[in-house]
């Protein structure tokens, strides 16, 4: 085995970088349980705002996308 | 340089889950170049022509009682109205073509690329980042003809107190110019993993004719999981494409309304 230390460095970051999607992931549950919650308490307001919901989804989302990319940049592009 | 060093027997894996998405050409084993016809190439026009069955021969007919086809083309073109009108407002319907346009290219696309064997053309970045750059410069042009320099108002967020102005005014902008890049990765990210968590699992189904130990157990769990990832997906590709055109919608708004 050669010591590619770069290379090595590499994978660890990009393994590190999907820690990331944790904290999509509570952003993501933050959304759609709140928009639950408020939901069970208005049912009738609720039909209009799944638009609101997924963009709120849509937004939380796309910072754990990032990681992904830095992830990506790491394994091919560094 | 990933993954050429990986050896495909050291994990038990038929093939490489990420080997769906390489871009091959259609005719011959030589270079791709700009013109070259690819997969890409292929499944993209089988998109349009699959939007152009149900839009232009699906409603051809015009009947007063829609058939079948016809009815699923009332549904979507309904769809993407009421959420333009919705979100972008009245001023907004302009845009319809353009965001039904789009709507329905990453809807088919998505859709496509879940057949067995097919090439999902919205898992490469190249192809979203296209889309995305289109809707970042229309909706940038759009906001200063219309509005000229209050467009930037955008920025200016006046209900803040004064001393935050300008703060806010430097994440504004560093948020607006992120805008294609999340839009692009978001869409292209989704179908990638997405895909990759299907071939995954399907290279682990064929475990039983390598051992029939392990194998037992492996093979029928992975193909329930396929079956089960693949009912996600199916449900991913239709949110991707909603949430995309959505997103549209919203910078939309933001241009024809700039201000806070």
């Amino acid at each position: 085995m050669e010591g590619d230390i770069v290379q090595m460095g590499a994978y660890i970051g990009a393994g590190l970088a999907c820690m990331g999607m944790g904290g999509a992931a509570i952003g993501v549950g933050n959304v759609a349980g709140n928009f639950l919650a408020g939901a069970l308490r208005n049912p009738s307001a609720a039909g209009g705002q799944t638009a609101t919901l997924f963009i709120g989804i849509a937004f939380a989302e796309a910072l754990g996308i990032f990681s992904f990319l830095v992830a990506l940049l790491l394994m091919f592009a560094v | 340089m990933a993954i050429d060093t990986v050896d495909p027997d050291e994990f038990g894996l038929v093939f490489h889950p990420m080997d769906q998405f390489m871009v091959k050409p259609l005719f011959g084993a030589g270079e791709v170049g700009i013109f070259t016809l690819t997969n890409v190439t292929l499944w993209m026009a089988l998109t349009v022509a699959a939007i152009f069955a149900l839009l232009v021969m699906g409603t051809a007919g015009r009947a007063t009682i829609p058939s079948r086809t016809q009815s699923i083309a009332e549904l979507a073109y309904d769809f993407v109205r009421k959420m333009v009108e919705d979100v972008a407002g009245k001023d907004g319907l302009v845009f319809f073509p353009y965001i039904m346009t789009l709507f329905l290219f990453i809807l088919f696309a998505n859709v496509l690329g879940l057949l067995p064997m097919a090439f999902t053309t919205t898992s490469h970045i190249a192809v979203t980042a296209v889309l995305a750059m289109m809707v970042f410069l229309t909706v940038t042009i759009v906001g200063f003809v219309r509005h000229g320099a209050g467009f930037l108002g955008l920025f200016w967020v006046t209900s803040a107190p004064l001393p935050l102005r300008p703060v806010l005014a430097l994440i504004e902008v560093i948020s607006y110019f992120v805008r294609p890049v999340s839009h692009s990765i978001r869409l292209a990210g989704n179908m990638m993993a997405g895909h990759a968590v299907v071939k995954v699992f399907a290279a682990f189904a064929p475990m039983i004719i390598l051992s029939t130990g392990i194998g037992l157990l492996v093979t029928p769990l992975s193909i329930l999981a396929i079956a089960t990832i693949y009912a996600l997906e199916l449900l991913v590709a239709f949110i991707q494409a909603y949430v995309f055109t959505i997103l549209t919608c919203v910078y939309l708004k933001d241009a024809l309304h700039p201000h806070h």
